[in-house]
């Protein structure tokens, strides 16, 4: 059984923050879950994935955000619990269906889990979610806790009943990929179907109905005030008059800071957990109370920038600071020592930071970024395609493992922006610019986003060569399936959907289908594509090694090493291909006959075919 | 009780994620309060990995520049680059055995010899513990029990409350049976350096 099926109330469990969103879903008794996987919110649907496999619930990998977004929205509306879960760059993609979502709102709670991602640990931005609340008018929780986290989310789904709105959890990378304690409740069954109940003029947003709903809209927002002004989620801690206002991962720091610093008895904290619509009357009482407020927040300064105007407004003229006070910016996430030495600063306590070491005689070491792995597939695709169309060419690429092709010696990478803007740049580019240009999509991603950038091409005539690496998963995020997957091996029914079919569908002429390992023939086939006057699409078609292995489709070959009879240490296959399997001994290449998975590649490239399969 | 904060250092498939949990179950099984951060997505493939796990009465779940009371690296060139997190207080416990990355391979870098590497970070730290982690997993049978070893030399350093017993409870309950012996003695052995 699943571990978080485990129904036994009171039980501890050291849970992943992601796995308490699971948890605190599956204890509202959550009907439908959909996402599209992303760093950091991916274990979320990855827990439910499995659950789905041994229970009622249903659940989805959707095609994107926005597909996810609008499938909950239609089972929420029908009267069903479901959650939707998404990285914050993920809430663009949903960002249409979402603004209005807001305006005809729920039936059955409706959570939308939001992960950010502060410092951009996997992520092509680190912009702040928390203004999606403001734009879509729609509440926002930030839980600080793994146990918060699953209690927020089951009490996001009462909340989000009450108000017939979707509420919008808020987590970071500090709190989604963070363990702690959780106290279990207990389950509730899930609610198989329900019946949808016509309402034209609630859910036909024509702008005569919408110019009502915006009216109801402002009108949950104030119910929903009430509760933010509550002592449901929002809390002050101490009875100090030094004030400091903090949420999400920051407020530990704060809480923290405050005990280091021994000013518990001088210091209010106020734990911002339901963070729009602000607390006003909660805040103002708070700020009358303080001689001077801090503000805490990652990123950008919304808290700090609201309670400025509500200060203003109610003519409350202490000092309220938060960016630029100390370290705090509005780059990167903060950490326990940055906000406990702002805070001594901020209201004059003497404190002393731990005395670093002295490291000023450090030797240079050598950079560890990660690497696509041994026997990857891409790598052998992306040494096809530079062989052929040679390095100058322009390499928009997208978002998933490839994208590490940006690190030398492959420096395939020139251009990334978001999901899907392979395809759709290369149609600028091939048209702005006299330069060749080849583009590199994932399978994946090819389906979130990649289709409506092909459709461009074909239909206005650019010419590109466009390179879909279908290594049949999502990679990057953990294995999930997608619309092109074969899920037979897995023991799961989804209908499959060929990519070569959607490609030709969709009116591409010229198709070439490669397996990226057969390297000679590969590249007849890139320059049979390179030569074609017009738009041309490769598909490289080769399992992950790493999912093929986890999903019993591997095929187990010899390892190889090098016949240093024959090596003329010309090294093409370290300096062109740069497989982790292989090393220096002294200045001979090695391979590591662990890590090699007998791809074959190297020794494909080997002018002296001095690489050879490991004798049984 | 006295906070405690550790961080764990290593390199993708060395196996410290599941290390740092691991350790945060057996302070779960002692009622000894834990969060443990970790990173996962894009920092995995082959780069560095970093965790950390914090004991008692503290909410963050992450260390700041020279504030782990313990620094546990799995491979000695990652011990070094990670003693921004020391202080002249902290215990360091690293394994010894190399693991070049790859840009050393293609000539964009040199990796320093270890020796010198382990002098650098002992003429800076109190206590260095350290050990070839990999030898003994190798001796045990179980070349995926590096993290096992670490585990064990963490417990026998004694820098933490959690006991040996209930740290060996978690293991047999989260480990493989295939691997469960090996992985057993591939801790005790580790715990055996570190005391």
């Amino acid at each position: 059984m699943h571990k978080l099926l485990t129904d036994s109330p009171g039980e501890k469990m050291l849970l992943l923050g992601n796995e308490a969103i699971a948890r605190g879903a599956l204890e509202a008794g959550v009907s439908f879950a959909t996402c599209y996987p992303g760093t950091p919110s991916s274990e979320i649907p990855m827990n439910f994935f499995s659950i789905s496999l041994e229970s009622d619930l249903y659940f989805e990998y959707s095609t994107n955000e926005k597909v996810a977004m609008e499938v909950a929205a239609a089972a929420a509306v029908s009267g069903l619990r479901t959650i939707v879960t998404m990285k914050h760059v993920g809430l663009n993609v949903a960002a249409d269906p979402l603004m209005t979502l807001a305006y005809v709102g729920v039936k059955g709670g409706m959570v939308i889990i939001n992960a950010d991602d502060p410092s951009l640990f996997s992520s092509q931005n680190e912009q702040d979610n928390r203004y999606f609340a403001r734009l879509s008018g729609l509440p926002m929780l930030e839980p600080t806790t793994s146990q918060e986290m699953k209690d927020m989310t089951l009490a996001a789904f009462e909340m989000s009943e009450a108000l017939e709105l979707p509420v919008i959890i808020r987590t970071t990378t500090r709190l989604a990929h963070v363990r702690g304690a959780v106290e279990l409740g207990s389950l509730k069954p899930v609610t198989k179907k329900a019946t949808f109940e016509k309402n034209p003029f609630r859910f036909v947003t024509v702008p005569a109905v919408s110019r009502n709903l915006h009216k109801v809209l402002l009108g949950k927002l104030d119910k929903a005030a009430e509760i933010s002004n509550s002592d449901a989620y929002n809390e002050v801690i101490g009875t100090g008059k030094w004030g400091i206002v903090g949420n999400g991962a920051c407020f530990n720091y704060v809480k923290d800071a405050v005990k280091d610093l021994g000013i518990e008895n001088k210091v209010s904290m106020l734990k911002l957990a339901m963070s729009w619509p602000q607390p006003n009357t909660l805040h103002l009482d708070f700020m009358k109370k303080m001689e001077k407020v801090l503000v805490v927040e990652e990123l950008e300064p919304i808290n700090e920038t609201e309670l400025k105007a509500l200060a203003q407004e109610n003519g409350i003229t202490i000092p309220i600071k938060g960016k630029g006070v100390g370290a705090f910016s509005r780059l990167y996430e903060y950490d326990p020592g940055m906000v406990r030495q702002t805070i001594a600063d901020f209201f004059g306590i003497e404190y002393k930071a731990p005395e670093k070491l002295d490291l000023s005689k450090t030797p240079e070491l050598p950079a560890r970024p990660p690497n696509l792995c041994a026997g990857c597939p891409h790598r052998a695709t992306y040494y096809a395609v530079k062989q052929v169309f040679g390095p100058d060419a322009i390499f928009p690429t997208d978002i998933g493992c490839y994208t590490l092709g940006l690190l030398p010696p492959i420096s395939m990478a020139d251009f990334v922006i978001c999901m899907g803007s392979s395809a759709s740049s290369s149609c600028g580019f091939a048209q702005a610019t006299n330069q060749k240009v080849v583009s590199f999509i994932g399978d994946s991603t090819f389906f979130h986003s990649g289709i409506t950038g092909l459709v461009d091409a074909v239909h206005n005539n650019h010419k590109f060569t466009l390179v879909i690496l279908d290594n049949g998963t999502t990679a990057m995020t953990g294995h999930q399936i997608h619309p092109g997957v074969n899920t037979e091996p897995m023991g799961i029914e989804r209908t499959r959907i060929s990519i070569e079919n959607v490609v030709r569908g969709v009116g591409v002429q010229d198709v070439h289908i490669i397996k990226p390992f057969k390297l000679k023939k590969a590249m007849e086939s890139i320059k049979k594509a390179m030569d074609y006057d017009g738009l041309s699409v490769i598909i490289s078609e080769e399992l992950c090694p790493l999912f093929a292995k986890a999903t019993k489709q591997f095929k187990k070959a010899k390892p190889f090493r090098i016949n240093h009879d024959k090596c003329k240490n010309h090294r093409d296959c370290l300096n062109l291909l740069a497989c982790p399997a292989m090393y220096l001994e002294g200045d001979q290449v090695e391979i590591d006959k662990n890590a090699c998975i007998g791809c074959t590649v190297c020794a494909q490239v080997c002018s002296e075919n001095a690489i050879v399969p490991v004798k049984a | 009780m006295e906070t405690k904060r550790l961080v764990f250092i290593g390199v993708g498939g060395q196996g410290n994620l599941l290390a740092s949990r691991l350790l945060g179950e057996a302070a779960l099984l002692m009622n000894i309060p834990t969060v443990v951060s970790e990173i996962h997505g894009m920092a995995q493939r082959g780069g560095i990995v970093e965790s950390a796990v914090l004991l008692g009465d503290v909410s963050s779940p992450i260390v700041s520049s020279a504030e782990a009371d313990v620094l546990i690296g799995f491979e000695p060139l990652e011990t070094l680059r990670a003693l921004g997190k020391c202080n002249e207080d902290t215990v360091v416990i690293t394994n010894t055995h190399p693991l070049p990355p790859f840009t050393v391979a293609v000539g964009q870098g040199t990796y320093p010899p270890v020796e010198e590497t382990l002098q650098f970070i002992r003429k800076r730290a109190k206590r260095v513990i350290e050990l070839d982690g990999n030898a003994i997993a190798e001796e045990v049978g179980n070349p995926l029990s590096l993290n096992m070893v670490m585990l064990g030399a963490l417990i026998g350093s004694g820098t933490t409350p959690i006991g040996a017993e209930e740290m060996k409870k978690v293991l047999s309950t989260s480990t493989k049976k295939a691997f469960l012996e090996s992985n057993l003695k591939a801790f005790d052995l580790g715990m055996a350096k570190a005391m």
